[in-house]
């Protein structure tokens, strides 16, 4: 079976679901049924091994390996996740795209299960892309999937002007990107990623052109991750969009952008490259300037969903310096791998939050921190899971977000990076504070004198609540897990 | 399942289980008897079974990271031993204090101590470092909850000092790990497989900057001046369990690190001139101004808070002594002043519920109708001054002696000594205002409208279990000196 077929699949079953979604009229929990069993059939595939190899014709512009496959099935359960966190999200959804959301009762609901498949296809070549046309194409899915999810709810302003600043700041990014590649191709006549290394490798005379294209590259995808100076539309798209949508940017959106820069940032990096003094001083200015701002500006928040969104740039701020981080042969790891660690404990702690975010949005409660009061008392189940997620983004020991961390500040002490370290260190600390206010308000008494409804999840939100935090723990724990998942 | 590994998982299960909604008071008293038991047995075996080497016992790894090598490794020398014996007599006196609480308080309180155990009985760096911020969590949460008085900004200044302390903690750990990994490339966490090569001559410049590094690191953890802003207000507003538990027992993690940890890889860090003084000045720090910060508290509760910052000057002169005897003596007194700390924040605590304040200006005269609870109080008042033949006594003199082992009279005091000199003052310092403070609340006129009766028999019994436990040691200190002095020789400490 070739890996491929895995993406034609998906890709194929999410167009019959819009078909469906346009000319039967089947219930539309039925849609997101069928694509959550697609992507589970997929995750099989890939989890059992089966997803077999490439032909050689075809290896110069897609690859297998075991990163590929680990950022594959990244991207399948982030599409999950995401699917049942719409299940759950549905009410609100529906409220804000139906223009009689009395009389319809599920208008537009099929679409917003099926669009995640397309950024799910889009990820998924993304991780096998070894070649600047591959690279550029998956991403565009992605991104132009992202942009109807962004601005679904079409009667919410929040959400339109979330979409407007998305499209226009993801156009920008996408423009830089793109130019900057093509200014690589001027230069070395090279489409694919290993030509273009050993180009660089050795590479004769002024390498101010490269640099230039290097540095349009990088900041591309810089803004893709929201990186500083490049996080300017973070924190107004995370809060407007819908919340299953914010969740998925923030993974989803997130490892691909990282998937992609391990593979270019691998390529800059080859053994000999002419831009890799400049390429490692890029990452690590840019990574411990995000790592400080993200930190620092999410203390004043007091929207959770906004909170969420600078503290997914400071989770950036590290993923980069991680890259940037080369020589971790004490850790049995290459810097990509660290970083996908770092993604995969990113995953489920982030998921959590979301999840609970979405129940008590359905309840009617509002996003501020606030109203998160008393849930540690109305439902302590749903409060121990998000106290339990909250550690591990602040990145408490026996809890996945520390083996995260601690890989990467593992890694800056093995380069001897002292300045990276110390900044995230400090960053680190900062989380400490934000996110126990957090925690805090869970446990504490609510505002008001009366109670509203308790917050409560479907069944399969629950299983998956459930998933996540045994994930958070036993990795915690346990961290070979991902790591043989990893490191084949 | 190793022994070690049911003590340390027993109260984490009892607080699961308490959380899940068992009988609280009951499912915990009996985890931490059970615990107190195990614990017990094991130190008494500890020697027999063991030999007399003083080297770790009841050893048992499970492998969780390959590379770098970290497992799940428990073992217990003397020194855990008897760190491990502090936290569960902490632990159940401070479970059976609790009256009339909600669940959170027995759940919380046993967490603590579940981390506190984890962190003393691990021998792997990693979950040495991991279990004590376990404990530290519900600490933050339930001084912010239930604390009294500025209990926001109490708690948030413990969170942020512990939490940033902590992390740089965390890096010096790394580094000894990158220092003293016997093969590089091959790094372990592994405390029994590292090896001081932090002497060879690549390492060694970088020794002295590790272990200062480890040492502000541990030092926030155990209110090193001038690192130290967190704790009065933090002890001051805790529930009474939370400030028994982390004056009495966690506070001592930082201090048992240094000694397990920082002395023993980092022995020519540790003797460089400049590490020494900074030290030297520290401890001062603690000792003379905290002691004069005490002095002028108004109120019992900041009263002990200060107090308990002071004391840990002493216990890092032991260290900074640099020799047997001295360390000795630190370990004695950890033991000791975590279980009268613990006693006397547990009767404040007494005090607040019935009284209603805690301001000596409104006190006075109680000991007429509480004779029993004067007497304890009194217990624990004069074993924190270091009378003799209370446990902190034994501590404080084998501390003071040490630094004079090789006292000559013809070279005069080296700045150690004059160091241990300004220190005794400290012992005045501590008379006075522990007997001003005794004095103003067990005697005298007694104040209207504030009466205090005695406990009842079942609340006398975890009071007169530390206060028992003070006079044994201060009477045989031997019965942990033993155990310790062993152990200590055998992880290198010179």
């Amino acid at each position: 079976m070739s890996p491929l077929s895995l993406e034609l699949g998906l890709g194929l079953l999410g167009l019959v679901l819009l078909l469906v979604e346009s000319f039967a009229s089947v219930p539309r929990k039925l849609i997101a049924y069928a694509a959550i069993g697609g992507l589970l059939a997929a995750l099989a595939v890939i989890v059992s091994g089966a997803a077999g190899s490439v032909p050689d014709s075809l290896k110069e512009f897609y690859v297998v390996d075991p990163l590929a496959l680990f950022y594959k099935g990244f991207a399948i359960i982030a599409t999950l996740a995401t699917i049942i966190l719409s299940l759950e999200y549905a009410p609100i959804i529906h409220q804000f795209v139906a223009t009689h959301p009395e009389r319809t009762k599920e208008a537009g609901l099929g679409e917003f299960y099926s669009l995640p498949l397309f950024v799910c296809v889009g990820m998924m070549v993304m991780a096998s892309a070894v070649d600047l046309i591959t690279i550029f194409v998956a991403l565009e899915l992605v991104t132009v999937s992202f942009y109807v999810l962004v601005a679904f709810m079409r009667r919410s302003a929040a959400s339109l002007e979330a979409g407007v600043k998305y499209l226009i700041l993801g156009a920008l990014s996408t423009g830089l990107l793109v130019y900057g590649m093509s200014w690589l191709y001027g230069m070395t006549g090279e489409l694919s990623l290993s030509g273009v290394a050993y180009k660089l490798a050795h590479w004769e005379g002024n390498s101010a052109p490269i640099l230039f294209a290097v540095g349009l590259m990088l900041a591309g995808l810089a803004f893709k991750v929201g990186a500083v100076p490049f996080h300017i539309w973070i924190p107004d798209v995370y809060q407007g969009a819908p919340t299953p949508v914010t969740a998925f940017l923030s993974v989803g959106s997130k490892a691909a952008g990282f998937v992609v820069l391990t593979r270019i940032v691998g390529t800059f990096l080859t053994p000999g490259s002419v831009v890799a003094g400049p390429v490692i001083q890029i990452l690590l200015i840019l990574g411990g300037a995000t790592i400080l701002l993200g930190n620092l500006a999410a203390i004043a928040q007091t929207n959770f969903k906004r909170l969420l969104g600078y503290s997914s740039i400071a989770h950036a701020g590290y993923l980069l310096v991680a890259l940037a981080c080369i020589h971790t042969g004490g850790l049995k790891m290459t810097s990509g791998e660290v970083a996908a660690f770092y993604l995969a404990t990113y995953l489920p702690m982030t998921f959590v939050c979301f999840l609970i975010l979405s129940a008590m949005r359905a309840k009617g409660y509002g996003e501020d921190i606030a109203s998160l009061k008393g849930l540690g008392r109305a439902n302590p189940t749903l409060g121990l899971a998000l106290a339990i997620a909250l550690a591990s983004l602040a990145g408490l020991p026996l809890t996945a977000g520390f083996m995260g961390k601690f890989f990467v500040i593992f890694a800056t002490v093995l380069e001897g990076y002292y300045t990276y370290l110390a900044i995230a260190v400090i960053g680190a600390a900062t989380g400490f504070f934000y996110y126990f206010k957090v925690i805090l308000a869970v446990y504490s008494k609510p505002d008001g004198p009366s109670e509203g409804p308790t917050p409560d999840l479907g069944l399969l939100s629950k299983v998956s609540l459930a998933v996540f935090v045994a994930a958070i723990l036993v990795v915690g724990v346990y961290p070979d897990l991902i790591r043989f998942a990893l490191v084949k | 399942m190793s022994l070690l590994e049911i003590i340390i998982l027993l109260p984490l299960l009892a607080a699961l289980v308490t959380w899940l909604g068992s009988p609280a008071r009951i499912t915990a008293l009996a985890a931490s008897l059970l615990n107190l038991v195990l614990v017990g047995w094991a130190f008494l075996n500890y020697q027999s079974l063991h030999g007399a080497d003083g080297a770790m016992a009841f050893r048992h790894a499970r492998t969780v990271l390959t590379s770098p090598h970290i497992q799940f490794a428990v073992g217990a020398d003397g020194l855990s031993l008897t760190m491990a014996l502090l936290t569960v007599l902490v632990t159940l006196a401070a479970l059976w204090s609790l009256v009339d609480k909600e669940r959170i308080y027995y759940t919380s309180t046993l967490l603590i101590a579940s981390g506190a155990l984890g962190a003393f009985l691990c021998t792997d760096i990693f979950f040495l470092y991991a279990f004590h911020e376990l404990a530290l969590i519900p600490t933050f949460l339930m001084i912010a909850l239930f604390g009294h008085g500025d209990k926001k900004d109490a708690a948030w200044r413990i969170t942020i000092y512990l939490g940033v302390g902590s992390l740089i903690l965390l890096a010096g750990l790394l580094g000894v790990v990158w220092y003293c990994s016997p093969e590089k490339g091959k790094l372990t966490f592994d405390l029994l497989a590292l090896k001081p090569l932090a002497a060879d001559a690549p390492y060694a410049k970088y020794a002295a900057a590790n272990f200062f590094v480890l040492l502000v690191g541990f030092g926030t953890l155990v209110s090193l001046f001038p690192f130290h802003s967190w704790a009065a207000p933090a002890y001051a507003a805790a529930p009474t369990p939370i400030a028994m538990m982390h004056a009495g027992v966690l506070k001592k993690f930082g201090l048992y690190g240094l000694i397990r940890i920082a002395l023993p890889l980092l022995p020519t860090g540790a003797n460089t001139p400049w590490v020494q003084h900074a030290l030297l000045y520290m401890l001062l720090g603690n000792i003379l101004v905290m002691g004069f910060v005490t002095l002028h508290q108004r109120r019992l509760d900041g009263l002990l808070a200060n107090s308990s910052v002071m004391h840990m000057g002493y216990i890092f002169l032991g260290l900074a002594s640099g020799n047997a005897l001295g360390q000795n003596g630190a370990v004695l007194l950890m033991f000791a002043h975590g279980i009268s700390v613990a006693l006397l924040f547990m009767l404040c605590g007494r005090l607040r519920n019935q009284l209603g304040t805690l301001e000596f200006d409104k006190l006075g005269g109680l000991a007429a109708n509480a004779p029993f609870l004067s007497l304890i109080f009194g217990v624990g008042a004069f074993a924190s001054i270091g009378l003799p033949g209370l446990a902190n006594f034994a501590g404080e003199v084998l501390i003071f002696l040490s630094t004079f082992k090789n006292f000559q009279a013809s070279e005069g005091f080296t700045f150690l000594q004059i160091t241990t000199i300004l220190s005794l003052w400290g012992v005045v310092i501590s008379a006075v205002y522990m007997l001003r403070a005794y004095r103003k609340i067990f005697f005298g006129q007694p104040s209207a409208g504030h009466f205090m009766s005695d406990p009842s028999l079942l609340q006398r019994v975890p009071m007169f279990l530390l206060a028992a436990v003070l006079l044994v040691v201060g009477l045989y200190p031997a019965i942990l000196l033993n155990v310790v002095q062993v152990s200590l020789a055998a992880t290198g400490l010179k």
